[in-house]
């Protein structure tokens, strides 16, 4: 029987795709279809409808109760009524609170990323002028605080600079008063630099590896010193490096939460820890959901439309 | 040289702030005091309380089922956009679903923590669906947002792949699944692994998100690390965070040993 059978050779591979799909399509339900339906059902249910789920509890207020806020729609003899409160709106403005984490939180992630771009910006250089064998090494240890737990390397530089911490009793040693670092605005910048560094250096590293190093021989020769060739040629070649990693810092460090509530103090204003302390400390859920609806209209979207732009000039360059 | 002498000192300085705590903190967890940063000799204590801490070994197994099933269904969900963007030109609601993936990489956590949570509240009072909160709840969340991640790492090798090989195929007569199954999916295999282990690590890590989706008793390891770290130092984590930082630089050695093996003068892709 089986000699029989090799005649028939080539064997007749698996043919369980190809019946997947004419089952399908008996359905009228294409696989392309299928690919793009899955994906968009999963965002729309667990990210779009939870937008719009916390629009609509911002326009609610406060109750006592499970929910702890108070319905949209009421029902009462048999007229449906729709109640929107703007309360939590009105008090985002008025409220001094608020007004002031938004701009703290700029503030603070602002000049976190120019301190982060002047300490990385070095690292990067060198490890893009870096002979092969040390490269490789460098960038293994840039990429290993990225892999590292995050929430860890917060808490080992808590560990750090606390009062009776490593850094104080090295200046004891030279007979130094010991410094206040810990719950202060200094932590959280050092805090937010440190945490986001590796973000900072691998983008401006793929940019800088790529310089061509001729054109810095050439201005040399040419008598421009160091200084000059530097802003005259490296620093404008490296510009989307610079943004890249510029954005890859600031947009996390503006909605910051862990680095305030850890390392920064009280007066520690940030927006993140605000929404979280309306939530968790106040329970005021449609409070908490008028912040993140305002921090989404003020910080994420501009965000998203000036990543886009610099998305098109990219694409523009390369076609041309 | 001038130049490079300033370079030079610039960098190892960088580098000695990105690893000083790091090796404090290591340095530190095997310290026999319970005073954190005060030396007082050589001892694993720590370690053996860690491991007889019933909360952190249960913590520690949640976080690592949460992120095995989280990291799964990213990559799963993350491939099958990517492929619907890089491959189908054109097709409705291609712009939306482009601006909807990327998006949580820009949302800041707080925001993606409570949404998940007014929606699975909602959700719960309407059709009695999440019934309560817990390893479910952060699951779905955890891989909502990994796999934005994921869709950057195969997109970007979808992008950048061969069109000829599909190309060939489909003359060959397979069909289009065939052609993904056979073809496609192993040439794109270590994109899927990259992003599997980036989701898988974003998940173990994230503490915001989880605090707003999790229930009472469903506790992740980042969530019971927060409690005690508010409360002050406390030695077994710093035993903890050095069996972390071991196993990640274990993985971090390896991947680059092989991808020097495979691709000597390009470390990284």
């Amino acid at each position: 029987m089986s000699s029989h059978d090799t005649h028939h050779a080539p064997p007749p591979r698996p043919r369980v795709w190809s019946g997947v799909e004419r089952a399908l399509a008996a359905v009228g339900i294409s696989g392309k279809a299928l690919v793009i339906a899955a994906p968009a059902i999963w965002l729309t249910v667990f990210f779009l409808v939870p937008l719009a789920v916390v629009f609509g509890i911002s326009l609610t207020i406060k109750q006592f109760g499970r929910p702890p806020y108070t319905p949209l729609l009421t029902n009462e003899e048999g007229t449906v009524q729709l109640t929107l409160h703007l309360n939590n709106y009105l008090r985002l403005f008025t409220d001094q609170l608020y007004v002031a984490a938004y701009l703290n939180s700029a503030k603070i992630a602002f000049i976190s990323t120019v301190i982060t771009l002047l300490i990385g910006y070095p690292m990067a250089y060198v490890i893009g002028r870096a002979p092969d064998q040390w490269r490789n090494i460098l960038l293994m240890l840039v990429i290993l605080p990225f892999w590292t737990s995050f929430l860890l390397r917060v808490y080992a530089l808590s560990g750090f600079m606390r009062g009776n911490g490593v850094i104080n009793q090295f200046l004891a040693l030279f007979g130094i008063e010991p410094l206040v670092m810990m719950q202060t605005d200094f932590a959280v910048y050092v805090g937010i630099v440190y945490t986001y560094l590796p973000f900072m250096i691998l983008p401006l590293y793929t940019n800088l590896v790529k310089l061509d190093g001729t054109l810095l021989e050439a201005s040399a020769d040419l008598g421009a010193r160091p200084v000059r060739t530097f802003l005259s040629i490296t620093l404008p070649l490296s510009m989307p490096g610079i943004l890249a990693g510029s954005m890859l810092v600031f947009i996390p460090a503006i909605g910051e939460f862990v680095i305030p509530a850890l390392l920064g103090g009280p007066g520690t204003l940030m927006i993140g820890r605000v929404l979280w302390d309306e939530f968790f400390a106040n329970t005021n859920w449609p409070r908490a959901a008028a912040v993140a609806i305002a921090m989404l209209v003020v910080v994420v979207i501009p965000v998203m439309l000036l990543q886009r732009a610099q998305d098109a000039m990219r694409d523009k360059e390369q076609a041309s | 040289m001038r130049r490079s002498w300033f370079l030079t000192i610039a960098a190892t300085l960088g580098f000695a702030f990105l690893y000083a705590p790091i090796i404090s903190l290591v340095v530190f967890s095997f310290n026999e005091s319970s005073l954190v940063t005060v030396w007082s000799g050589f001892s694993t204590k720590w370690y053996g309380a860690l491991l007889a801490d019933p909360q952190i070994l249960g913590a520690a197994w949640l976080s690592l089922q949460v992120a095995f099933v989280a990291a799964t269904i990213a990559v799963v969900l993350g491939t099958l956009c990517a492929v619907a963007l890089v491959r189908f030109r054109r097709f409705r609601g291609r712009t939306m679903l482009a601006a909807t993936v990327a998006a949580p990489l820009v949302m800041p956590d707080v925001i993606t923590g409570l949404s998940l949570l007014l929606l699975f509240v909602a959700m719960e009072g309407i059709f009695g669906w999440p019934a309560g909160r817990g390893l479910m709840t952060i699951i779905i969340a955890h891989a909502t947002f990994c796999m934005a991640y994921v869709v950057v790492v195969v997109q970007s090798r979808l992008t950048d792949l061969d069109l000829s090989l599909e190309e060939a195929a489909m003359d060959l007569g397979a069909t289009p699944v065939r052609v993904f199954f056979d073809i496609t999916l192993p040439i794109i295999a270590p994109a899927l692994i990259s992003g599997w282990l980036l989701a898988f690590t974003l998940s173990l890590d994230d503490l915001v998100i989880a605090s707003f989706v999790s229930g009472p008793g469903s506790s992740t390891l980042p969530m019971v690390i927060f409690s005690k770290v508010r409360l002050g130092v406390s030695p077994d984590v710093n035993a903890l965070a050095t069996i972390i930082i071991g196993f990640v630089t274990l993985g971090v050695v390896a991947a680059t040993l092989l991808q020097r093996r495979s691709r000597p003068k390009h470390p990284l892709p």
